[in-house]
């Protein structure tokens, strides 16, 4: 028998697959003052695509940096992972985390398990109720900080589903940085009764809808 | 001790980031611990520099860490900790080999997150992650899942029900499966929370077939490596096959028989038996040693001095009988074969009784051998046609599966077999 061993498991695991840089916005670093910028380019009922001139306007960036896009080299995900959805609606959740020395803003996002991803905060209306919409300006990830995607929370809302998202299946995620770049990660999907959220505007639909419950087996 | 992986009584104190203020949280508790161990007993609420300082010690239980990766799966050779939760599960109509191989995947990567103190992901009560007390979860395959995965060739012919015995009083309830987890730790929390995690992820694959949760002493209340006690009250497993030493007759070993998923594996039985505490009751104490042949006391045998003193089976007394009865349990569990043991790892039920009953308490007899057939078997049938704990004991359950070799970091439990 050998003597006990002290040591600190690994706390978290960190994915980060692909960051394709695409030659969108030529927009580098300099963004701050973000938050402001957000507060300005408001536009109402936008998904995720407020512009990105504005708020490099208000950000006060002197020249943007003319290297290719790559802001979301920056950024990793840890334990990221779908919730498991035969038909309708899922989300995705993650902490992204930025390692470098300025923010980075989430502006999009892709999947392979339908055409339509939004970036959703959970938010309360005018009538007080806690309903998710898209959130203006995307998902910042402060500088050398992170940014939770959790249910409750931000996320990534993946709306007609077109491949089923079977417990333990893998799907792709993409997140696009303001500038084009991207990050590309699997996420793992898990059975969760839980994010059953208001969409804004439409009561019924709901993520956990008995519907949406993934059906058993059948591979 | 040789090997590697979860074999060795590595025990890493893990944690202590997540943990870092749950010494000072758990207040009286921590108390207790420290005066149950090594540490000094200390009243946090008139000293809570005290705790501080002696808070490592306090909470060592909860934060000690059993590897989860390795060529062998955690919960077979490393030491027993204090409780267990035995979950079979049953596949539902539809789940095949790509479905199985997915739901692996999410148990093996939830294991790895909650042997090492984490959260697995969409863990709905993470908080109860922080505490992983030597968390270890043992998965079983039963026959059922070469059948739904298509891979009755791949089947070991010892993975099927025991044969039928005589003392038998089998109830479904607590029989069979297709899948089971062994899960166990030092404290019931992070086991109950382990299973509703394993459960929750699996409920599109499987219906809960049967539970069955048991108990040994609390960590640090006795002694490491001390024989438990059943609720007979006898010392229960003293000669019991030794991982490290014994491993021949545990483990699959790398051989040209040998398929490559069950390299490292094992086969596991899980015998529920109920014990009748009540007629127990009516037997005076050297009765009761006579049943079984060893001191209440210390469990030396009837011939001995010490627990692990070999029996004189041969011995007589003044009057020319064996001092170790003719029937007696430990002379009718040995075989002269010495490939004819396992490896017991057993657990106390003490479960709520049905009305007029006072007790409904029992052992559960898992155990762990590289062959059902050859090594258990052979036992089951000896004690079946005599032994004087028949008389107290019966079986009401049973369940045979086989223990696929451990995973290495990267790979999902049971992937040489169903990738």
């Amino acid at each position: 028998m050998t003597t006990p061993t002290m040591t600190t498991p690994t706390m978290t695991t960190r994915t980060r697959t692909t960051v394709s840089p695409r030659p969108a916005h030529r927009l580098g670093a300099g963004l701050l003052g973000l938050g402001l910028a957000l507060a300005l380019a408001g536009c109402a009922g936008g998904t995720s695509t407020s512009d990105p001139a504005a708020v490099d306007r208000a950000s006060g960036a002197p020249g943007a940096s003319s290297g290719p896009p790559d802001e979301a080299a920056a950024l990793s995900i840890t334990d990221p992972w779908i919730k498991a959805a035969d038909t309708g609606m899922t989300a995705a959740f993650g902490t992204v985390v930025n390692d470098s020395d300025v923010e980075v803003r989430i502006v999009s996002a892709t999947t392979t398990a339908s055409p339509r991803a939004e970036l959703h905060e959970m938010a309360t209306n005018d009538a007080g109720e806690m309903v998710m919409r898209p959130k203006e300006g995307g998902f910042t990830v402060a500088a050398n900080g992170s940014h939770e995607l959790a249910p409750g929370g931000d996320h990534v809302m993946i709306m007609g589903i077109t491949t089923a998202v079977r417990p333990g299946d893998e799907v792709s995620v993409t997140l696009t940085a303001q500038d084009g770049s991207e990050l590309t990660f699997t996420a793992p999907a898990r059975t969760f009764e839980g994010g059953n959220e208001t969409y804004e505007g439409d009561a019924t639909s709901t993520p956990g809808a008995p519907g949406a419950t993934p059906t058993p087996a059948a591979s | 001790m040789t090997g590697s992986g979860p074999d060795r009584r590595t025990f890493l104190q893990g944690g202590a980031a997540v943990l870092g203020g749950a010494a000072l949280a758990l207040g009286g508790r921590a108390a207790w611990d420290a005066s149950t161990s090594t540490g000094p007993a200390v009243d946090p609420a008139r000293d809570a520099t005290a705790v501080d300082a002696t808070a490592v010690d306090a909470t060592a239980a909860g934060s000690a860490v059993v590897p989860f990766t390795g060529d062998r799966q955690a919960g077979v050779g490393t030491p027993p900790p204090a409780f267990v939760s035995l979950v079979a599960f049953d596949l539902v109509a539809g789940v095949d080999r790509g479905a199985l191989v997915r739901l692996m995947r999410i148990w093996t990567d939830d294991l790895g997150r909650l042997t090492a103190g984490r959260p697995g992901l969409g863990d709905t009560e993470p908080e109860l992650a922080g505490v992983p007390a030597s968390l270890t979860a043992t998965v079983g395959f039963g026959p059922g899942v070469f059948t739904a995965c298509d891979l009755e060739a791949a089947r070991p012919p010892w993975l099927a029900p025991l044969p039928a015995l005589a003392v038998d009083r089998l109830q479904d309830t607590w029989s069979g499966g297709d899948l089971v987890v062994q899960i166990c730790a030092d404290d019931e929390l992070t086991v109950a929370h382990t299973m509703r995690v394993l459960a929750r992820q699996a409920r599109t694959f499987t219906t809960v077939r049967w539970v069955q949760r048991g108990f040994r002493r609390s960590a640090g209340t006795t002694a490491p490596g001390t024989t438990m006690r059943n609720l007979m009250g006898q010392v229960d497993g003293t000669r019991n096959l030794v991982p490290g030493t014994d491993d021949a007759l545990i483990w699959h070993e790398a051989g040209a028989d040998t398929p490559a998923w069950l390299v490292g594996g094992t086969s596991m039985v899980v015998r529920r038996i109920a014990m009748d505490l009540d007629t127990w009751d009516a037997l005076d104490r050297s009765g009761r040693e006579i049943a079984v042949g060893r001191r209440l006391s210390d469990g030396a045998p009837l011939t001995g001095t010490a627990e692990h003193d070999e029996p004189d089976l041969d011995a007589v007394n003044d009057l020319g009988f064996t001092v170790i009865d003719t029937v007696a349990h430990i002379r009718r569990a040995r075989s002269d074969n010495p490939d004819e043991r396992f490896l017991r790892r057993g657990y106390n039920f003490d479960d709520p009784p049905a009305p007029p009953a006072l007790s409904n308490s029992g052992l559960l007899f898992v155990t762990f051998q590289r062959d059902v057939t050859a090594q258990f078997v052979p036992i089951a049938r000896r004690l079946d046609e005599l032994d004087l704990m028949n008389t107290w004991t019966t079986p009401i359950g049973s369940a045979v599966f086989a223990v696929p070799g451990g995973c290495q970091e990267g790979e999902y439990l049971g992937q040489r077999l169903l990738g």
